[in-house]
């Protein structure tokens, strides 16, 4: 049994969900990592799109900005933004992982303001970025962040970007293409999906040794488990090898842990 | 249709009209004249109170870091600036709010401002947003992507499928509208023909015709939608090597006003094939943030103590760190 931390497990299921041969939109930090954990493990020719606009790197080491020069090394194009943008506009990007300062049980994200008056924030947060457009546009929107009650509310203070909005049908009422949305988000203590028809927060996956009261006490709505509750996978010897030797040996992402 | 068409209910802070721009470009030069100038001249002639500002590049990469410390220095005031992927632009631009020089940023389009992506939000920027005295209206990068594109294509406003259903939309300008050929709902953003866009590029000749490496961002259109538009360039090349491949050419000279030659001028971002980022520095500059006296101390220092972007340069470690930045965009560090 090896020994890892919370944020190689994160990192590490993260990459299992990238196929082979697939698109993804990333941004610097857990969701790089996992996407060049990815690279070097199941799928190697995972296209990795940065929306400043590197196009299908071969990330060497992990970059620090979304646009830095490191998100266009060996890539097959370096381009602008609104080209980027447009391939997701167009249907070409399957996946996106996105984060935020709160997450609602319909996977809607908050990354502007925390507290009560728009023009006078407690905290101001950068704003959407190019969150909202990636949660508009990818198929499959994939969130990576620690799971604590602060976090996971049952009413953001701002709805910035986009999950299943207000419930089932919200989306495309709303103009948005139809089949996108929120597809899973991993946490520190489990991998959850959503309801098929309620389209609410469910956990999928507990991770090795929690359990659905810890998952409940850390989320500030109610969550139920889909049956059957399945335990998370911990990582292999060569995935943390890889990780640590190759992804990430400078300790940036795993040793925030 | 089975909702009614809603509009945000934000402020716009640019003029979206196609034709009041056109009568504005009608009468910018065209004469193949030199333009080179200091950033100091530059800035000067071309920045005005009031104006609406945009700042080419991603963050702090490819950023004409000179033309914003000029700026600052200037202390400039009462611009509106567009906050797209705006980080250490920002942080820059933020010198002149709450340190008793006025109020240089009294509005922003933002899509992304305060934060440094994953080096941390910026203390001072927080505490300029906090304040209340900087008013916003909220954007994505591609929304304020596409509304450059809309006034590079002439256009008053352009259709995109971002943004609807959220309260970003409700604090923006945008509006929804319906397709007329599918009956789809859209959301339709207002072009931005800003009074002054800054752009920093790895070479320009004397008349502004401009070569960039790497990722464009939104600086083709950026440069086309700009009033004016002052360029930065790391090197000045020949006008007869432009001409022996117009290919290479990403904005042509009759967009351009100035033209001002930074050797290491996106320095301490990261600027492709040239050098990499200066993260020592930049850490230091957002830990300073936290102690509002500190800060003062630090900007007096780092900006309003030095005449000019060279003298910057030499604080920071001049020559021999510059190397260090070179060798490490081309990963010599990782023994490649």
């Amino acid at each position: 049994m090896v020994e890892y931390n919370p944020m190689e497990l994160m990192i590490c299921c993260a990459a299992r969900m990238l196929e082979n041969g697939r698109t993804v939109a990333v941004g610097t930090g857990a969701p790089c990592a996992a996407a060049m954990l990815a690279q070097r493990t199941a799928a190697p020719d995972l296209v990795i799109c940065f929306e400043a606009g590197g196009v299908a790197p071969q990330l060497p080491t992990m970059p620090i900005s979304v646009g830095d020069s490191r998100t266009f090394y060996r890539a097959a194009m370096a381009t602008s933004m609104a080209d980027v943008m447009e391939t997701c506009q167009r249907g070409m990007m399957d996946y996106t992982f996105l984060g935020g300062a709160q997450i609602d049980p319909f996977g809607n994200l908050n990354s502007t303001f925390l507290g009560k008056d728009y023009k006078k924030p407690k905290v101001r947060l950068p704003g959407s970025g190019g969150a909202n457009d990636l949660a508009s546009f990818c198929w499959r929107i994939l969130v990576v962040t620690n799971h604590d009650k602060r976090r996971f509310v049952e009413k953001l203070d701002f709805l910035t970007t986009p999950g299943y909005l207000t419930g089932p049908g919200a989306r495309e009422a709303a103009g948005l293409s139809p089949g996108t949305g929120p597809y899973r988000v991993i946490t520190d203590l489990a991998i959850m999906g959503y309801h098929e028809e309620t389209k609410r927060m469910e956990v999928l996956s507990l991770h090795p040794g929690i359990t659905m009261e810890q998952v409940q006490a850390n989320t500030g709505f109610t969550i139920a488990g889909r049956e059957p509750l399945l335990t998370t996978a911990p990582p292999s010897e060569m995935e943390l090898r890889i990780l640590r030797e190759e992804v990430d040996p400078l300790r940036y992402i795993i040793g925030r842990a | 249709m089975t909702t009614p068409l809603s509009q945000g209910a934000g402020p716009l802070y640019a003029d979206p009209s196609a034709n009041r721009a056109r009568e504005f470009f009608r009468n910018k030069p065209r004469a193949l004249i030199d333009k080179t100038m200091s950033v100091k001249d530059a800035v000067a002639r071309f920045v005005q109170d009031g104006d609406y500002l945009a700042v080419g590049g991603f963050g702090g990469d490819r950023l004409s870091v000179a033309v914003c410390h000029e700026i600052v220095r200037q202390k400039k005031q009462n611009l509106t600036l567009a906050g797209h992927t705006a980080t250490h632009d920002f942080q820059i631009l933020c010198a002149g709010n709450l340190t008793n020089r006025g109020k240089l940023i009294a509005r922003v389009d933002v899509a992304y401002i305060v934060g440094l992506e994953a080096r941390g939000l910026s203390p001072h920027a927080r505490r300029v947003m906090e304040s209340g005295e900087v008013e916003s209206t909220e954007w994505s990068n591609y929304s304020l992507a596409v509304r450059f594109k809309a006034a590079a294509m002439g256009l008053p406003f352009l259709p995109m499928r971002s943004m609807l259903g959220t309260d970003t939309f409700r604090k923006s300008a945008a509006k929804e509208i319906v397709c007329p050929f599918t009956g789809d709902k859209l959301l339709a953003v207002p072009a931005i023909y800003p009074d002054v866009g800054v752009i920093h590029v790895h070479e320009a000749d004397r008349f502004g015709n401009c070569r960039l490496r790497g990722t464009s961002v939104a600086d083709p259109d950026l440069a086309r939608a700009s009033k004016k538009l002052i360029v930065t360039c790391e090197r000045l090349i020949p006008s007869d090597v432009i001409r022996q491949d117009p290919t290479l050419t990403v904005i042509p000279f009759f967009c351009v006003d100035a033209v001002c030659e930074v050797p290491f001028g996106s320095y301490p971002g990261n600027m492709p094939y040239e050098y990499f980022s200066d993260e020592d520095h930049l850490r230091h500059w957002l830990k300073v943030e936290a102690d509002p006296a500190e800060y003062q101390k630090f900007i007096d220092q780092y900006i309003f103590g030095v005449g000019d972007f060279n003298e910057y340069l030499q604080l920071c470690g001049g020559l021999p760190r510059l190397q260090k930045l070179r060798q490490e965009e081309f990963l010599l560090h990782r023994g490649r």
